[in-house]
C-alpha cells in the first residue's frame, strides 16, 4: 500500500527532470542571446538586456509563473476577444512551467555568460584574426572552450536552483514530484513521510550535478595553470 | 481592464505589504546572528562542530523550500508526540511555521556566504592582530567579523533579495502578504490580470530599494576595498 505511494511519487521525478532540463535549454539560449545583447554596441539590444534582467531578477519566481500561468493568457484572451478572433490561449501547466523558468534562469544564464565573455583575453581573438579564423571557427574553437571553463561555476549553481525552482509548478497544477507528494500525504496521512521522500529526491539530483559538473569542470579546466597555490 | 478593483482594495496590498516586510525583516534579523555563530562553528577545528554544520547547510541548500514549509507546516501533524504536547499551539501556526522555515532556509544559505567569507580573509590581517597580542575573541569581534561582512556585502545583500522573493510562499500556507492579497482578488473578482501584475510591481520596487540600500551600504563600508584611482 505505502510502497506503491512511493513509486507513484517517484515516478514523477521524471516529470520533474523533463521540466527542468527543458527549462535549461531554454535559458542557455536566452542566456546566450542576453548576454551578446548585454555586450553590443547597439544601445537599444544593451537597454532591452538591462530591462530583461531587472525584471525577471525583481519579482519573485512564483509571481512570475502566476503572471505567465494566469495573467499573461488573459491579457492575450482579451485581445483575441476583442479583435474579434474566437481562439482561446490555454497553455498547460507543463508549458507554462517551462516559459516561466526558462525565461527566469535566462536572465541569471545572462549574466554567468556575460562574465565569461568578459573574461576571455581580448588578444587571444585579435590573434585569431590574425590567423584568419572565421567567426564562426573563432566561437568554436576559441571563445567557446574557454567559455565553458569560466561558465561552469555559476552555470552549476544556476542548475541547482532551476532544480529546486521547478517544485513551484506543481502549484500550478503540473502533476511534478511535489504535487504527487502533496496527493500521497494526503491520502496516507503520512505527510511528513512523503515530503521527506520529495526532499530526498532533490536533494540527491543536487549532490549528483555536483559531482558530475565538478569532473566536468576538471575536465575543461586542463591546460590552465592554477595561479597563487 | 479593472484597474478600478485594484484602487478599491489598495488598503488590502498595504496590509499584505506589512507582513511580506515583517517576514523579509524578522526571518533576516535573526538569521544573520545564527549565520554569524554557525560561520564561526562551519571552520571550527572540530571535525565534528564542522561537519555538523556541512550537513545543514547542505539539506537546506539542497532541497526546495517550498518542502521545508510544508514539512514543518503539514508533515508535522503525524506525530502524535507532538501533536500531544506544549509546542503545538505554536507548531499549528502557520506565521510560526512560515517563520521557522524562512529562518532554517536563509541562515543555511547565509552561513556558507560568511564561512566562505572567513575563509577568505587576507592572513596578514588575522596575522597583524595576533602581533598586537589581541585575545581570540577580541580577534573575532574587531578584526574576523568586520573585514568578513564588508567583503561578503554584495553577495549577503542578494540574499536578503532572495529572502524577500522567498516570503511570497507564505501564500501557500493561507497568509496573505503581497501574493496572497493578489491570488485572493484573482478568485473574488475573476480578473487574471490587474491583482498580479500589481503584486510583480510591489515586488520590484522593494527590490529595487534593497538594491540601492545596499549600493550604499558598500559605498559607506566598503569603500576601502574599491581599488584607488
Amino acid at each position: 500500500m505505502l510502497s506503491e505511494y512511493i513509486t507513484t511519487v517517484l515516478d514523477a521525478g521524471w516529470i520533474t527532470l523533463q521540466l527542468a532540463v527543458a527549462a535549461l535549454l531554454l535559458a542557455v539560449v536566452l542566456g546566450l542571446l542576453g548576454a551578446l545583447c548585454k555586450l553590443s554596441n547597439n544601445r537599444l539590444l544593451r537597454g532591452l538586456a538591462a530591462l530583461y534582467t531587472t525584471l525577471m531578477r525583481g519579482i519573485p519566481d512564483l509571481v512570475l509563473m502566476l503572471l505567465m500561468f494566469y495573467s499573461l493568457p488573459a491579457l492575450l484572451n482579451q485581445w483575441i476577444g476583442a479583435a474579434g478572433g474566437d481562439y482561446n490561449v490555454d497553455p498547460s501547466p507543463f508549458f507554462a512551467g517551462f516559459l516561466t523558468l526558462g525565461v527566469i534562469f535566462g536572465a541569471y544564464m545572462t549574466e554567468t555568460f556575460r562574465g565569461a565573455l568578459l573574461g576571455i583575453p581580448r588578444g587571444q581573438l585579435e590573434a585569431a584574426q590574425a590567423y584568419g579564423l572565421g567567426r564562426g571557427k573563432t566561437f568554436r574553437s576559441i571563445i567557446l572552450p574557454q567559455m565553458i571553463r569560466l561558465a561552469l561555476p555559476g552555470f552549476t549553481n544556476n542548475w541547482l536552483v532551476l532544480v529546486k525552482a521547478t517544485a513551484l509548478v506543481s502549484l500550478i497544477g503540473l502533476q511534478d514530484i511535489m504535487f504527487r507528494a502533496k496527493g500521497a500525504a494526503e491520502a496516507t496521512a503520512k505527510p511528513f513521510t512523503f515530503y521527506l521522500l520529495a526532499g530526498g529526491f532533490y536533494l540527491s539530483i543536487a549532490v549528483l550535478s555536483m559531482i558530475a559538473l565538478a569532473w566536468l569542470g576538471k575536465r575543461y579546466s586542463l591546460g590552465v595553470r592554477e595561479s597563487g597555490r | 481592464m479593472s484597474w478600478d478593483v485594484i484602487a478599491d482594495n489598495i488598503g488590502l496590498y498595504g496590509q499584505g505589504l506589512k507582513l511580506t516586510l515583517l517576514l523579509t525583516i524578522v526571518a533576516l534579523g535573526i538569521s544573520f546572528f545564527l549565520a554569524l555563530l554557525l560561520a564561526v562553528a562551519r571552520n571550527a577545528r572540530n571535525p565534528f562542530l564542522r561537519l555538523s554544520v556541512a550537513a545543514y547547510t547542505l539539506v537546506f541548500r539542497g532541497t526546495p523550500l517550498l518542502i521545508q514549509l510544508f514539512l514543518i507546516y503539514y508533515g508535522l501533524a503525524q506525530f502524535e508526540l507532538l501533536r500531544g504536547s506544549i509546542f503545538w499551539t505554536w507548531l499549528s501556526n502557520p506565521l510560526f511555521c512560515v517563520l521557522l522555515a524562512f529562518i532554517l532556509n536563509t541562515t543555511a544559505y547565509t552561513t556558507e556566504i560568511f564561512a566562505g567569507g572567513l575563509r577568505h580573509l587576507p592572513p596578514g590581517e588575522i596575522e597583524a592582530a595576533r602581533a598586537y597580542g589581541m585575545t581570540p575573541w577580541t580577534l573575532l569581534r574587531r578584526i574576523l567579523l568586520p573585514a568578513m561582512l564588508t567583503r561578503t556585502l554584495s553577495l549577503y545583500g542578494n540574499e536578503t533579495i532572495m529572502m524577500l522573493h522567498a516570503t511570497s510562499l507564505a501564500s501557500t500556507v493561507t497568509l496573505m502578504e503581497v501574493t496572497g492579497v493578489a491570488r485572493n482578488i484573482t478568485l473574488n473578482y475573476y480578473i487574471q490580470f490587474e491583482p498580479y501584475v500589481t503584486a510583480g510591481a510591489i515586488y520590484l520596487c522593494l527590490t529595487l530599494l534593497l538594491v540601492a540600500l545596499f549600493r550604499l551600504a558598500e559605498k559607506r563600508w566598503a569603500a576601502y576595498l574599491q581599488p584607488r584611482r
